[in-house]
């Protein structure tokens, strides 16, 4: 199977804090991995070494098969898209206009070509309707899939969620997980830090367990809930099933 | 009372030519003043503020330039700021003077007021840059938008709609500290209430003319700020908005 994200001994710290130790894995063309673990045990930092909004101390990662080092970051950035917690829409654009920057500025397509783009994925994720609102008029929910929308845009290789639902309230979280699980379904290859054990239970192919900056264990998430080998993954389940 | 009002009537009949030609001097000053250095604040703050942070994977000596850059800035901003415009104005008009340049003295005023505004207005907008929440630039960044990109289209037009009430301030300030150009034989309006007191003798009621008239422009302009904020923050969206409009009403 084609390697998308291939990561090798990756390793990061700030200041004294470790955050990262000897980070190995990779992921395929297609798969969707969900990667969990306690708070501060280094999730959101390895994703963001991915998308090089963090600066790696050491070790290799690699995108289809290119050293994200080597060359153009802006590059390499346009084809990793990001979904932030925070949603982070541009707040002086209207929806559309946030999915057509970027494909105009990086990408230089035609700003016709843009629109129809960005309808494409706004009709992906059920936003299109909504396309001349201000981005700052929607709510979380709907903000959170206009971001998918964007990352959409460019065409990305891979993206990566970074607890895309943690800032909804349970209504809403329904319906960004759905429009997840379609692009899942639709084949998109996808990395996403989540709390959503049903997220990473019934949608995912693979999963990630992180434990104080090294991946504990891995692997095809009913064997994984089911019967977790390493005893940290066994505490930090039996929190979820005590909730 | 009455024979103020008279008298500063009579005074301004009579020197109504001057006095045109002291607020159009005045005007030109702090508008031009602040437009220039608004610009001249948009490029410095903008500057600065990539200076002063740090991209993770940048090389030394792209930090040794930002270092640099943003130590050069600094110096322009702290002389300006921290010396009189007068004492700029007599330096920079007769500094070139002495260069052996001949040049009008309205010119070195535009110049003296813009650069003395770009100082202020660099720390305006880089104030402005820095209060914008992180997450919109990493968002930009992390779908291959350039630094300076990411400055254009994202976090400047935020900070200046953010800090625009201090950009209006700096008009006002401007359209009376213009005043302080009369040093260099500029003719605003506070160097021709000057000339019809000296005339006349008629010292109170010449200034009370240029009082009335200073109030009524800054207040104009405080006026006019106003109804631009209201319409920078009424309009929702202003990058694209006119192409998506015209897509969707095609599409109906
Ligand atoms: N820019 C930074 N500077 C210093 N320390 C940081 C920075 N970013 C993260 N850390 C620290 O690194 C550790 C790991 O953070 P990280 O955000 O990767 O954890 P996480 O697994 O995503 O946790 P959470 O589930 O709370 O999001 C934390 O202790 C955090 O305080
Ligand atoms: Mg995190």
């Amino acid at each position: 199977m084609e390697k998308v994200i291939e990561i090798k001994h990756l390793a990061k710290s700030f200041d004294k804090l470790e955050v990262l130790k000897d980070i190995n894995f990779s992921v395929s063309k297609g798969e969707v991995v969900s990667v969990i673990g306690s708070s501060g045990s280094g999730k959101s930092t390895m994703l963001r070494c991915i998308n090089l909004l963090e600066m790696p101390d050491s070790g290799e990662i690699f995108v289809n098969g290119k050293n994200i080092l080597d060359g153009n970051i802006n590059q390499h950035r346009k084809e990793v898209g990001m979904v932030f917690q925070s949603f982070n829409l541009f707040n002086n654009m209207s929806v559309i206009e946030n999915c057509m920057i970027a494909q105009i500025k990086v990408l230089k397509r035609s700003k016709e070509e843009a629109i129809k783009i960005a309808h494409e994925n706004l009709k992906k994720v059920g936003m299109d309707a909504f396309a001349d609102k201000p981005s700052t008029q929607l709510s979380g929910g709907q903000k959170q899939r206009v971001a998918i929308a964007r990352a959409l845009c460019m065409d990305c290789q891979v993206l990566l969620f970074d607890e895309p639902t943690s800032a909804l309230d349970p209504v809403t979280v329904q319906e960004v997980l759905d429009v997840m699980k379609k692009l899942a379904d639709e084949g998109m290859t996808m990395v996403v830090v989540t709390h959503e054990m049903a997220f990473a239970r019934d949608v995912s192919s693979r999963v990630v367990f992180m434990e104080k900056g090294i991946i504990v264990e891995e692997g095809e998430p009913k064997q994984l809930f089911t019967s977790p080998k390493s005893e940290a993954l066994q505490r930090f389940l039996g929190r979820f099933v005590n909730q | 009372m009455i024979d103020l009002i008279k008298t500063m009537f009579a005074l301004i009949t009579k020197y109504k030519n001057l006095l045109w030609l002291g607020i159009s001097k005045t005007l030109i000053l702090g508008i031009v003043g602040t437009v220039v250095g608004l610009l001249i604040g948009l490029v410095v703050g903008a500057l600065r503020a990539i200076c002063m942070k740090k991209e993770p994977t940048e090389k030394t000596w792209i930090k040794l330039l930002k270092k640099i850059v943003n130590m050069i800035l600094n110096i322009y901003i702290t002389i300006f700021r921290g010396t009189p415009m007068m004492v700029q104005a007599m330096i920079i008009y007769f500094g070139v003077y002495d260069f052996g340049l001949h040049w009008d003295s309205f010119i070195a005023g535009l110049v003296v007021i813009s650069v003395n505004t770009g100082a202020y207005m660099a720390e305006i907008i880089r104030a402005g840059i820095q209060s914008i929440d992180k997450g919109q630039e990493e968002a930009a960044r992390s779908i291959g938008m350039s630094d300076w990109q990411t400055m254009r289209y994202v976090i400047l037009p935020q900070a200046i709609r953010n800090s625009f009430p201090s950009i209006g301030n700096e008009l006002i300030v401007n359209i009376k500290d213009c005043c302080t150009l009369s040093t260099i034989m500029i003719t605003e309006l506070f160097y021709q209430a000057k000339t019809i007191a000296g005339s006349t003798y008629k010292t109170v009621p010449a200034y009370m003319i240029a009082a009335v008239i200073y109030l009524i422009l800054t207040s104009l302009a405080a006026f006019i700020m106003r109804k631009l904020e209201k319409r920078i923050n009424h309009t929702e969206s202003n990058y694209f908005a006119s192409a998506t409009v015209v897509e969707n009403q095609e599409g109906k």
